[in-house]
């Protein structure tokens, strides 16, 4: 009998294991977990705090709002008051959510500008930092020139930030744009935004970008991209002995570095409790304002 | 096995020994630049696959940056020049380009060229703005000939 109860419990844990390393940004804190490993065989509905799926969503949406994992960096009274002062510019301003891959257009106010604003269209192939630190970098060529523009997402002199077109790719990070053939970042600066159908999941790209010949700004071979399809063509065999050397193949089964770059799911939960009402609320306003917009003003007729 | 391994390993140490960044980019002595307007002696250099070279950056710093002004050597001559687009990482809100893109100026800060082909961040309408001197040259007659701002 306690043989029975001892296998079941281990597939039960194999089968959380499996469940929590396909989450990204989710762990759960080792001491609870071991505790659960015990009591799973009782009640095995759970005794993880009831993590409520919709709101653990908002991760992927609003990811500045986690803190760093890093608890040299942590301070709780900060990243409280970084929450608050996060939403309070978000109830002036419209923050869309938006993605890696994404194409969006910035409009800041520019002292330097002639007309005081800046409009720039570029996909967004960078996203980082926490907070009220929170960054992303745009890309486009324009003129045959490839230019890169890095703003605040919390940035004051911020008018307008609209997504022109909502998808995501198939890497974390685009930084190849720069070494790929610049159709892969030309957007035109005229661009009408896309609308998406309200509920369907956000939709991935699948393109595979080509990459110019070597010199590269980075060794891309060794990080297993998936949106390029050329890199093979431009390796030697010293590159590829040298990516094998290089592979670490045993990372994804470290358990312990994965608690330490993510938030565990409990300190997740107590901090989009405080955040995601607020969050809600402010997104149907939003719908709400663009709704009336829309029935207020008719279409003028010419003639 | 053991032994083909360690061969392996021997020939390509796994972790070098010292500490390797990414390149900083930065617009200093020999670093060969992109011109960007249409002056004759500018598109031929650049025809030529025979970029000019920085010899000297008017600040202290030995660094150039937006708005700066350079000595370049180019087709055997010494010609000024602005910078206009850097590829090192900028502040936020400047747009950072994938060249050193140089704009060549006479001595009075009157361009060469008549058109440049590049965008040009605004930034430099403030920061040229501020290096002119009402006696010395005026390096805004550059903003005169650019054709689109980022």
């Amino acid at each position: 009998m306690a043989l029975a109860i001892r296998r079941t419990s281990d597939i039960l844990c194999a089968a959380r294991w499996l469940i929590r390393r396909d989450c990204r940004v989710l762990s759960t804190l080792p001491e609870k977990a071991e505790i659960s490993q015990e009591v799973v065989v009782r009640r095995p509905a759970g005794r993880r705090p009831i993590a409520n799926e919709a709101v653990l969503e908002s991760r992927h949406i609003y990811p500045e709002f986690l803190p760093d994992p890093n608890p040299d960096w942590r301070n709780s009274l900060r990243e409280k008051l970084e929450r608050a002062d996060m939403l309070k510019r978000r109830s002036q301003i419209d923050i869309p959510e938006f993605y890696v891959g994404s194409i969006l257009a910035v409009t800041i106010s520019d002292p330097h500008a002639q007309t005081k604003t800046t409009r720039f269209v570029g996909i967004c192939i960078e996203r980082k930092g926490c907070g009220l630190r929170a960054e992303f970098t745009l890309r486009n060529v324009v003129d045959h020139q490839g230019v890169e523009v890095r703003y605040d997402l919390y940035d004051p002199t911020i008018q307008k930030i609209q997504v022109l077109r909502l998808e995501k790719r198939l890497d974390e990070k685009l930084l190849y744009l720069r070494d790929a053939l610049p159709e892969y970042s030309t957007f035109p600066f005229d661009m009408d935004p896309e609308i998406l159908p309200e509920g369907t999941p956000v939709p991935i790209n699948p393109v595979q970008v080509k990459l110019k010949p070597r010199p590269w700004l980075e060794k891309w071979e060794r990080q297993e991209l998936k949106g390029v399809s050329n890199i093979e063509e431009h390796l030697k065999g010293k590159d590829r002995i040298r990516r094998e050397l290089r592979k670490t193949p045993w990372e994804k089964y470290d358990l312990m570095k994965q608690y330490r770059k993510t938030i565990p799911i409990e300190d997740q939960s107590e901090i989009w409790a405080e955040v995601h009402n607020q969050l809600q609320q402010l997104q149907l306003s939003r719908k709400k304002m663009a709704r009336k917009r829309t029935f207020t003003a008719p279409k003028p007729q010419l003639g | 096995m053991f032994r083909t391994l360690l061969n392996k390993l021997s020939t390509v140490p796994s972790s070098c020994g010292f500490h390797t960044t990414a390149c900083l980019n930065e617009v200093r002595l020999l670093t060969r630049l992109r011109v960007v307007d249409n002056s004759e002696i500018g598109k031929r250099a650049m025809a030529e696959g025979k970029p000019p070279k920085v010899i000297c950056v008017y600040n202290k710093k030995g660094v150039g940056y937006i708005g700066d002004r350079v000595m370049v050597a180019i087709k055997g001559q010494k010609k000024k020049g602005i910078l206009v687009g850097l590829k090192q990482t900028q502040k936020v809100k400047v747009p950072k380009f994938d060249s050193n893109n140089v704009v060549l100026i006479d001595d009075n800060g009157t361009p060469l060229g008549s058109r440049i082909h590049v965008p040009i961040p605004t930034i430099l309408r403030t920061v040229l703005k501020e290096r002119t001197h009402a006696k010395g040259a005026d390096y805004t007659k550059l903003l005169a000939i650019a054709t689109r701002f980022v």
